[in-house]
């Protein structure tokens, strides 16, 4: 493990009156990232009494409790001795993940900055599309928006930075691409990462059975489909989805 | 059905409660009321428990109800009229059936309340009924919606508090927060040193608030790893101008938090008006715990800071505002 990624983690640290987080990394690697995700699940299963509300971030698991039912110096010790009963960073992923397939419309008017994003991964355009739709990519996080992934790794060709300026509003399912990472939008908004494609995934639908398509852990392709297929990805209230379990 | 129909809204009114917690894995904020102080309250002037109410951003609206119903007004303080006769604020009034009742822009603070007794019968969506904007979860209000009214079991009207006070900006305390000490030390004690503004830019999500002169930016700060963001987070975006970021926010960020500012303070933030005059003042996790418990109390005593609202007619300087003889008055002010 590189130990200048990892230096000093994981490290519990406290985060407003009412929160900690446990950090596995100071930057976006695999194994900070599986070490997030597979102590979130662990502290699920046995909740900490006081303890309110758990989450991820990219590499860290964050706890929400009750500081005036349980202490902060009580709840480090226990996290600490939670952490020291295994090696999360090598832990399996947690069970329950899925593979989604998910079609993609790239270049074009659903991907205006494909060939500027193809340019400065050093590849053509036709490259571009057959290296992102052939990603196989994880769910890193959930933030920032309801139901909005960050998927990662990509290929380290496509460790590009953010743009220098702003792009006012990318619709809903634009897919974006930076830093080795695809963000798929669940609203419309602005961004600094470069729209390569955009798909017809209902990542938060409120009134639904199923609010929420995707949860950190779970794997996608982003597969790429011909515009034509566009009219009857939007039609469809799964968007063209297939999703399968993963073991 | 019977409800509260909005005969006009201002630009930023919707139904707000104490949110819904439990959704941040899954990239949503809590949300709800800008100011729990203000929900409670208008809850504790009708007698019931804590649940919707009309959040009223800057400035209120028309409103009538086709059944008799009883009102709280609370928060920021606004001009309100109920057929043209003044309600008292931080009060709970009858309100009867075709009155209307007007209310207008805040005479301070920014955040005012409009409670209706037994709440407004919404269903819910994620576990609470409160609009979150940049979710797309509810909407702002329109004139011609109509907000069906729930069973109300209670009779309380007539009652007074006097609020928190919290609607003139002053002093936040803060804690640290994850990139506290990436901050210069000279930075920090100036952040503690200086008088900011609130800037007019603001909403649920946050507020931008401007320092005297020189900002807070820092070169360091554009490779710091998202991480989750908490209500009264600090984070200095490139432009140096500190954010405080409300119960509306997103839900993980990158840019650095010089601090976060305590639960039992964000009540004065969200009531900051444009202009309002704010300073920091970092503080132990000891004090902090001591103020959060002392919030909690204060909050659980508030029905008993319910008082009747009494007004001797020879202390009221709007007087002559009643038609006192004619009978059709906020008759019940003056039992």
């Amino acid at each position: 493990m590189p130990d200048d990624i990892l230096a000093g983690c994981p490290r519990i640290e406290p985060i407003g009156l009412d929160g900690v987080i446990v950090r596995f990394g100071e930057a976006l690697s695999e194994p900070a990232n599986r070490a997030a995700l597979a102590f979130r699940a662990a502290v699920e299963r046995d909740v900490p009494e006081g303890v309110e509300e758990c989450s991820t971030s990219l590499v860290s698991t964050y706890l929400r409790f009750d500081p005036l039912h349980l202490s902060l110096d009580r709840l480090t010790a226990l996290l600490t001795e939670r952490l020291s009963a295994e090696d999360w960073y090598a832990a399996p992923l947690p069970e329950g993940r899925r593979l989604l397939r998910i079609p993609t419309v790239y270049g074009g008017d659903f991907g205006p900055q494909l060939a500027e994003a193809a340019q400065a991964a050093g590849m053509d355009a036709d490259a571009a599309i057959a290296a992102l739709s052939g990603a196989r990519v994880r769910v890193n996080a959930i933030g920032f928006a309801p139901g909005q992934p960050y998927l990662g790794t990509l290929p380290e060709a496509w460790d590009i930075p953010r743009q220098a300026g702003l792009t006012p509003r990318v619709p809903e399912g634009a897919l974006v691409v930076a830093i080795r990472q695809f963000v798929l939008f669940s609203v419309s908004a602005p961004t600094g990462w470069r729209q390569v494609g955009r798909t017809a995934a209902p990542l938060f639908r409120p009134g639904s059975e199923v609010p929420f398509l995707l949860r950190p852990g779970d794997e996608v392709f982003l597969d790429a489909v011909e515009a034509g297929a566009w009219d009857r990805l939007a039609a469809d209230p799964k968007g063209g989805i297939v999703t399968e379990p993963l073991a | 059905m019977s409800g509260l129909e909005v005969l006009q809204a201002g630009p930023g009114v919707t139904v707000q409660d104490m949110g819904r917690p439990g959704y941040l894995a899954l990239g949503l904020s809590r949300g709800g009321a800008a100011d729990r102080i203000a929900l409670a309250e208008g809850a504790a002037l009708l007698r019931q428990p804590v649940g919707t109410a009309l959040e009223l951003a800057g400035f209120g609206g028309r409103f009538r109800a086709d059944v008799p119903c009883r009102i709280a007004l609370s928060g920021a303080p606004m001009r309100a009229t109920l057929d043209g006769a003044p309600l008292v604020w931080n009060a709970s009034h009858q309100m009867p059936a075709g009155a209307v009742l007007d209310i207008g822009g805040a005479q301070a603070g920014v955040y005012g309340y409009l409670t209706v007794g037994g709440g407004f019968d919404l269903s819910e969506a994620l576990g609470a009924r409160s609009a979150h904007l940049s979710a797309g979860l509810g909407a702002v209000l329109q004139a011609g919606d109509v907000l069906p009214l729930a069973q109300d079991g209670g009779r309380t009207v007539g009652q007074v508090l006097d609020p928190v006070a919290r609607f003139d900006g002053g002093e936040l305390r803060v804690l640290p927060s994850l990139q506290t000490t990436m901050f210069p030390e000279e930075m920090r004690a100036r952040f503690t040193q200086e008088v900011f503004r609130r800037d007019s830019r603001g909403n649920r999500m946050g507020i931008r608030i401007l320092p005297p002169e020189e900002g807070y930016g820092l070169t360091s700060g554009q490779s710091i790893v998202s991480e989750v963001i908490t209500p009264g987070d600090i984070q200095i975006p490139g432009d140096g101008a500190p954010y405080i970021l409300m119960y509306e926010c997103q839900t993980t960020g990158g840019y650095p938090r010089i601090g976060t500012v305590i639960p039992a303070d964000l009540p004065r933030v969200a009531q900051a008006a444009p202009g309002a005059e704010l300073r920091f003042r970092f503080v132990t996790r000891d004090e902090a715990l001591e103020a959060e418990a002392g919030y909690r109390r204060r909050l659980e005593a508030l029905p008993g800071t319910v008082r009747p609202l009494i007004r001797d007619p020879a202390q009221m300087p709007d007087l002559l505002s009643y038609s006192l003889i004619s009978g059709v008055t906020a008759g019940e002010e003056l039992s």
